[in-house]
């Protein structure tokens, strides 16, 4: 779960780092109130959660408290990249000298978090890593010892610091890192991390994406997500509820399986044969009828689908469980499509002559099943 | 014979008063696993299915000495749970649960690393050694015996490949599901190896999907090895978007590895079959063998 540049600054301050003075608004009046507690000149930034809101006109520079309250304005009329601008943060602008990057993420491989800091931080930062990946430097982190001060004035040598702020450096990346461990962030990152004429280091942007599988020890957020203040589309976000993973594509073959892995499997199969898969979804173990409906009215909800293609392998899962699903929720949701159905595993007899009764054809082999969706997707389906 | 699992595997089930848990207990006792113990605290003193539950694992063991464990506990506690086995000396640990949070994982992998023992998972549909020993919530029927180790990442597309190969004649050494999280105990290469010296085990089928950078060190470990057996793979997720990027430091961590097409390409240059359709693994391993 992605945070706002908000929230993330938020947990920042909590933790000692210097980050610029502001204040959140949700409407014009909110905005004269908090630009005019603050020094100009002003930043006025849209919080979304899209990436490349800069880009996008997401930010705008104010001399004066008035100037910020018409750009606060402005924004909050505005969508970045199809999404609402429901809040702006009013910050003061610091005098940068210089941009750096600070992260600290997972590694998959190595099973460690790593940190990631570069001398050359800002907009630019993915460009510079994979140009010269030898100007990241990279600290992996021992799970049973976790990150000392001592590593943040190794990283802060190397990124070219000396005297005091080799200390002021290193409490900012060793407070950050602690933020990331407390909060459960999959990554957290000041970037840039800026150095201002003065000699300080202020976090100009944070970033804090929450890992959604540790939310049970982070209520406030878990409780936003559900409210739907979110980076994800409607659809996704009723799938999530419904613990269902439901992702938009550009096609027009609706897609149902049982398994992440065969549900991409599964949407390969459809490109192999030439046809465009419609979303992907993944109903996981068990799917009773409720979710079976859901997951229907969920794909059904594309206006591009014109046939569904149901890939179930039941292995514990039960195919006559299955096919009832089918049946119940095809009545509740009105489908009116044609299906293909590929229903193979347990009890997949008892299945296969429930969906038959009802007159819903049924295929043994996913890639026979696909075939016939792509032929009927290509005739226009239903 | 096949790896990690077999005749000699002695396992307690963590959270057998659980619906999932009493439920595949069942079947693996219907399998012929030895399940020995069950674990859920507070329910100490009672039966499932004729096997005795323990508060502790400690106590289990004082009675058992089992040298496994399968996992089903909630996601919050299944950490907790794979930590106690270890401390209680068991060695090879399945975590069926999944959503555990990374920072929990990263330290349990830890940890196993410190004490040398083996953990599948989490979120993975187990390990069989099919004729001898499933720990796992796999369907057992779509198994056979026979030659071909097979290593995955995901649960159901596995089923669907194993039951090519079974229909095939090839059968399995031994499946192992590595499980769908990002952080999990054993990779393609921990497999990789434990498969070259598995007396059984003629061939290799690896079952990767798109996301993070497993398959082409994989990839990579079957030149620099020089790896003795063939070995075919799958990836998932061809026709996936670009996109729901993890943000920078995932892209400077991990560069442009990930895509399915990066994999495709690091697998040809290992001589790694890679094929087309699920279906197509079988016949690409039968050849294989053949020449």
């Amino acid at each position: 779960m992605k945070l706002f540049e908000y929230e993330a600054k938020t947990v920042l301050a909590r933790y000692g780092i210097p980050t610029p003075e502001g204040g959140l608004a949700a409407s014009k009046s909110e905005a004269h109130d908090t630009a005019a507690k603050l020094k100009p000149p002003l930043v006025v930034k849209a919080q979304v959660l899209v990436a490349g809101r800069g880009k996008a006109g997401g930010i705008l520079f104010a001399d004066s408290a008035l100037e910020a309250e018409n750009a606060a304005e402005k924004l909050l009329g505005m969508q970045i990249k199809g999404i609402p601008v429901k809040s702006v943060w009013i910050e003061q602008r610091i005098n940068v000298k210089k941009e750096l990057y600070f992260g600290v993420t997972t590694d998959r491989f190595a099973q460690k978090y790593v940190a990631a800091a570069s001398a050359s931080g800002g907009m630019e930062i993915e460009e510079a890593a994979s140009k010269t990946p030898e100007k990241v430097i990279k600290t992996f982190i021992d799970p049973c010892q976790g990150l000392w001060v001592f590593h943040a004035r190794q990283i802060a040598r190397k990124l070219g610091y000396g005297g005091n702020q080799i200390s002021d450096l290193a409490r900012i990346l060793k407070s950050l890192y602690d933020a990331g461990m407390d909060c459960d962030a999959e990554l957290i990152e000041m970037n840039p991390l800026a150095e201002t004429e003065d000699g300080k280091f202020v976090a100009a942007d944070a970033r804090i994406i929450v890992d959604d599988n540790a939310l049970f020890r982070h209520r406030e957020y878990k409780e936003r997500l559900m409210e739907g203040e979110s980076e994800l589309s409607p659809q996704e976000l009723e799938a999530t509820k419904n613990d269902l993973a439901y992702v938009r594509l550009d096609g027009n073959i609706g897609v149902i399986g049982n398994g992440a892995g065969l549900v991409m499997a599964t949407l390969d199969t459809i490109q192999y044969y030439g046809g465009q898969p419609a979303n992907f979804l993944d109903v996981g173990g068990g799917a009773p009828s409720e979710k079976t409906a859901v997951a229907l009215k969920i794909v059904l909800s594309d206006p591009n689908v014109n046939v569904l293609f149901i890939n179930i392998l039941g292995g514990i899962t039960r195919c006559d469980e299955v096919a009832r699903g089918i049946i119940e929720a095809r009545q509740k949701v009105g489908v009116t499509k044609p299906m293909v159905i590929r229903l193979v595993g347990t009890n997949e007899e008892e299945g296969k002559r429930i969906l038959t009764e009802a007159e819903i054809q049924v295929l043994e082999s996913m890639e026979e099943a696909a075939q016939h969706a792509v032929e009927i997707s290509k005739h226009g389906g239903g | 014979m096949g790896i990690i699992v077999g005749k000699d595997t002695i396992a307690i089930v963590h959270g057998i008063t659980g619906t999932q848990g009493s439920f595949h207990a069942k079947l693996m006792l219907e399998y012929g696993t030895k399940i020995v113990a069950g674990m859920t605290p507070g329910k100490g003193g009672t039966h499932v299915h004729d096997v005795p539950v323990y508060d502790t694992i400690e106590e289990a063991q004082v009675k058992h000495a089992a040298n496994a464990s399968i996992i089903f506990v909630p996601a919050p506690f299944a950490a907790d749970s794979a930590m106690e086995a270890m401390e209680n000396g068991i060695k090879t640990i399945v975590i069926i649960t999944e959503h555990i949070p990374i920072k929990d994982a990263i330290s349990l992998m830890a940890r196993a690393k410190q004490v040398g023992a083996t953990i599948i998972g989490p979120n993975t549909p187990g390990i069989i050694t099919p004729g001898e020993c499933k720990l796992g919530i796999m369907p057992a029927h779509i198994f056979e015996q026979g030659s071909v180790g097979m290593v995955s990442r995901s649960g159901t597309l596995t089923y669907e490949i194993a039951a090519g190969l079974s229909r095939s004649q090839l059968g399995q050494s031994t499946c192992l599901g590595m499980g769908g999280d990002p952080i999990t105990g054993l990779n393609f290469i921990d497999a990789l190896k434990m498969f070259a010296d598995d007396s059984q085990t003629k061939a290799v089928a690896l079952i990767g999907e798109i996301g993070g950078n497993l398959e082409e060190l994989a990839a990579k470990y079957v030149v620099e090895s020089n790896y003795p057996k063939p070995v075919v793979a799958y990836i998932a997720g061809r026709s996936a978007p670009p996109g729901k990027r993890m943000g920078h430091a995932g892209a400077i961590v991990i560069g442009k590895a990930g895509t399915a097409q990066s994999k495709i390409e690091a697998f040809r240059e290992a001589n790694v079959q890679v094929a087309e359709r699920p279906k197509d693994i079988a016949e690409l391993i039968t050849k294989r063998l053949k020449a």
